[in-house]
């Protein structure tokens, strides 16, 4: 009895140590996460310390947050119609998503830069790639608008873009998926020798950032996965991972898994910069789309290009290399100094850091090892920098924080790396939940990286999140790499799928943010620029309604004298010159989106009403106290109808001039 | 040259600084306006602190019915005018060196800057109290009379959710500076004109 009742005692005691230690364990987990709320915590009114301009994959946008907190700002759009900005709606914006196949409402967007100068951000626009329908955006990051849509010929499945020079020289669109050139009407298994993969260098003036294709380089049948470009010791050149360099056409993911080493295209583009300036290339006939937004017209031209500047490699010789990298390279990354390119072997069991300084020695030595369609290939073990052994599984992309360490994402074993440059240590590794992508430093593939955070941005979430039916959100998550050791302090749900991001302290843009447009600088060509510019004209069937808005009433807000089969234009002019005093309007029955305008900008919809009636329409932004007021009526007659065309504000006509 | 006469003409060309620098300010804080609505009154024109918020001070006062602020007022003609002769005068009379004769001038100047705050207080009164019949919103009194949106003559008070500030501007003070030489300047005058 008296040992039974020992033992009771031992155990009770021994439970109550163990009960003790897991309060322990709890407190300190307490301290800890709370360190981690702490770092991320934003109060409010505060502002975050970087924007992330994260891509919105198959949304086709761009969303706009903050970090630390990972707050969402804005979704920009890009590709893809917004009925919330009537983007791809207004008559405005409707030429921004005009292509070479007509009006495409949809992309895939995938990899956001910001332009640079001297190989550091300077934060005037972030350019992003449409996957599908191959396109390349210019987003202004005075008005977070996007402002120029270029189409690239010749290419399909943009995806090895849309990466900056040093010096927002050049923009470059590589294509994923080889197509024939010139597209035509052919058996696709004579793929091989036939379907060619362009790398589209697009010029940015370095007043406006117009767009403008230099030239085309056409270049063999495979997949161009990523690029990134040089920069220090090695601008002036442009570096593309390869896949399928198997050039298989059909069961790609075994048929193009087969070679041991695919290759890192080694672009020397100031040389065919060079070749082109002197006359070189060949212009070739083509067809596509060039959509320009007028901040001053607020609206949008396309215009159609009929010629491009085709570039063979062969014509330019020492301006192209293949460099071999093992397997299947996804990521294509060039670290601060200019010094190493990182190929991510997606299938290979180690990570490649090809030397820039070995690759040109190579290069003056003629070391190559065979060439592919005319292309040198220089020797795998003459240019190799260094190899991370063991990094993990399914490296996907690398970027660093300025301080002599890389950060790698591992798509298959889901984490985040830390390793050395040069001594090519592991250092630290981190899990991501899960199956991670992309990851970003702000200024990470610059010179000058703020090595800060990292933000990884993952696949899939599973139960990371309040279930949401079988769709679940997306996601990202943020790191401290301040220390040694990484720290995972924040998961945050994104738009679409973020395939890659671009940051940048926050002090760089936030001061040019513009407030509100000028109404005196509004050239639309439908303005009305006070109340007594407002007025409605008939123009046969076309009806057009000169409306201005103001806090908070439209004027004219009656307007009789429209027939059914009208095309009735609603031009409204926002005449606030106020911070974030936008207003909406939407009328009953219109086979389009609101509009939301903003101070001192001309938008317009096109109504066409098939009932006879009187048609309310009304502010959709709640805009003062007196928004619910913010309203107005459309007569709507019978076709041939004798009801004049009137058009009055508190029973006075408008526009008496 | 004696001391009180370069005071005295130092004193009264410190008056021509009002053609530059505004003289007063007005400034209308709100939460929802974090960058404060503000307008400078010069002794010419009335100007936005920043662009358009005259325009949008007018937006704000039309909902209680509150007169546009106008575009120009009959006082711009008059006061540049005033404001230079009185600058003239004052340096004539610095160099004719008569101590008395500066007071004169001094008491002048006084009488005038009375009469114009007068003025700007019949036109802040009228601005405030003569409102549009069909206002959006009426406001009134505790005692049952409509409420007035005057703002201060000098200070700070609250208009509904509006606090209003009206203070005097660099150019008020630096003619406050001149007049202040110009008391100094009539008793070293007085000083001197005993030696």
């Amino acid at each position: 009895m008296k040992t039974i009742f020992k033992s009771l005692i031992a155990i009770t005691i021994t439970s109550l140590f163990f009960i003790g230690c897991g309060n322990n364990d709890s407190k300190q987990n307490g301290a800890l996460s709370s360190n981690a709320a702490e770092k991320v915590y934003v109060a409010p009114g505060e502002h975050d310390e970087f924007y992330a301009f994260i891509s919105g994959g198959f949304s086709g946008q761009l969303a706009v947050y903050g970090l630390p907190s990972g707050r969402l700002f804005k979704v920009i759009p890009v590709f893809s119609v917004d009925a919330e900005k009537a983007y791809g709606f207004n008559e405005e914006t409707k030429p921004m998503l005009n292509t070479s196949h007509g009006f495409v409402p949809w992309d895939d967007s995938h990899h956001p830069d910001i332009s640079q100068t001297a190989g550091e951000l300077d934060g005037r626009w972030v350019f992003i790639n449409g996957n599908n329908t191959p396109r390349i955006a210019k987003i202004d990051l005075t008005t977070f608008e996007t402002t120029e849509i270029i189409e690239i010929p010749n290419s399909a499945g943009n995806h090895s873009s849309s990466f900056v020079t040093e010096n927002t020289e050049y923009v470059v669109a590589g294509t994923r998926f080889s197509v024939p050139y010139p597209q035509r009407d052919m058996p696709i298994n004579e793929y091989k020798g036939n379907f060619k993969g362009a790398l589209t260098f697009i010029s940015v003036d370095p007043k406006d950032g117009a767009m403008d294709i230099k030239f085309q380089l056409m270049m063999p049948g495979f997949n161009y996965d990523l690029s990134h470009p040089g920069r220090g010791k090695s601008h002036g050149w442009f570096f593309f991972t390869t896949y399928n360099t198997e050039e298989a056409n059909s069961l790609l993911e075994v048929n193009a898994s087969q070679n041991d080493k695919d290759f890192i295209a080694a672009i020397n583009w100031k040389k065919i910069e060079e070749y082109v300036n002197k006359g070189g290339g060949k212009k070739a006939p083509t067809n596509y789309a060039h959509n320009v937004y007028d901040e001053h017209t607020h609206t949008a031209t396309s215009t159609m290009k009929k010629e491009v500047l085709i570039v063979n490699p062969m014509d330019v010789p020492g301006a192209i290399y293949f460099l071999p990298t093992p397997k299947s390279p996804h990521g294509c990354d060039v670290d601060p100094s200019g010094e190493y390119i990182i190929g991510s072997g997606k299938l290979a069991a180690e990570l490649t850091a090809h030397s820039f300084t070995k690759m040109l020695a190579a290069i003056e030595g003629k070391k190559f090892d065979g060439e592919a369609y005319g292309i040198p290939i220089l020797k795998y073990e003459d240019i190799l920098g260094g190899v991370v052994k063991q990094p993990g599984l399914g490296p996907l992309h690398t970027e660093f924080d300025g301080k002599g360490n890389a950060y790698t994402t591992f798509f298959i074993s889901s984490e985040v790396v830390k390793w050395k440059l040069g001594t090519w240590e592991v250092i630290d590794r981190k899990p991501t939940y899960y199956s991670v992508g992309h990851l970003m430093i702000p200024g990470g593939n610059s010179r000058k990286p703020f090595g800060k955070y990292v933000l990884a941005m993952n696949k899939i979430t599973k139960d990371r999140y309040l279930p949401t039916g079988p769709e679940v959100t997306q996601s990202a998550q943020l790191y401290d790499i301040t220390g040694e050791k990484m720290e995972l302090l924040l998961d945050f749900p994104t738009i679409g799928e973020p395939h890659y991001a671009a940051g940048i302290p926050a002090s760089i843009i936030k001061e040019r943010s513009k407030k509100i447009y000028k109404l005196e600088d509004n050239k639309h060509k439908y303005v009305a620029k006070s109340e007594a510019d407002s007025k409605v004209v008939r123009n046969g069937n076309e009806v057009h309604i000169y409306m201005t808005m103001i806090r908070s009433h439209f004027s004219p807000d009656n307007i009789e004298g429209v027939q059914v089969g009208d095309k009735v234009y609603f031009h409204v002019t926002n005449l606030e010159q106020d911070y974030d005093v936008p207003h909406g309007i939407a009328i009953i029955g219109a086979n389009t989106s609101e509009l939301l305008i903003m101070p001192g900008q001309t938008e317009t919809f096109i109504w066409e009403p098939k009932q006879v009636g009187v048609w309310p329409f009304y502010c959709t932004d709640f805009c003062s106290a007196l928004h619910q007021e913010m309203q107005g009526y459309v007569r709507v007659s019978p076709k041939g109808s004798k009801v004049p065309l009137t058009f009055t504000l508190d029973g006075d006509p408008v526009g008496a001039k | 040259m004696k001391k009180s006469k370069i005071l005295m003409i130092v004193g009264s060309l410190l008056l021509l600084a009002l053609f530059v620098f505004p003289l007063w300010n007005i400034t209308l804080e709100a939460p929802q306006y974090p960058i404060p609505l503000g307008m400078d009154i010069h002794i010419n024109k009335f100007s936005d602190t920043h662009e358009f918020d005259i325009k949008n001070i007018n937006l704000m006062n039309h909902y209680v019915g509150m007169q546009y602020i106008p575009e120009t007022i009959p006082e711009f003609k008059i006061f540049p005018i005033v404001i230079a002769i009185m600058v003239v005068l004052g340096v004539f009379i610095g160099i004719l060196g008569k101590h008395k004769l500066y007071l004169v001038w001094i008491v002048l100047i006084c009488l005038l800057g009375i009469a114009g705050m007068y003025d700007f207080y019949l036109w802040e009164y009228d601005y405030g109290h003569n409102l549009d019949p069909k206002a959006i919103m009426n406001f009134k009194n505790p005692d049952g009379t409509p409420m007035g949106f005057q703002p201060p003559l000098f200070g700070s008070k609250d208009i509904l959710n509006f606090k209003a500030h009206s203070y005097p501007r660099l150019g008020a003070y630096l003619m406050f500076a001149g007049v202040f030489l110009t008391i100094v300047a009539f008793f070293i005058g007085k000083k001197e004109s005993k030696i």
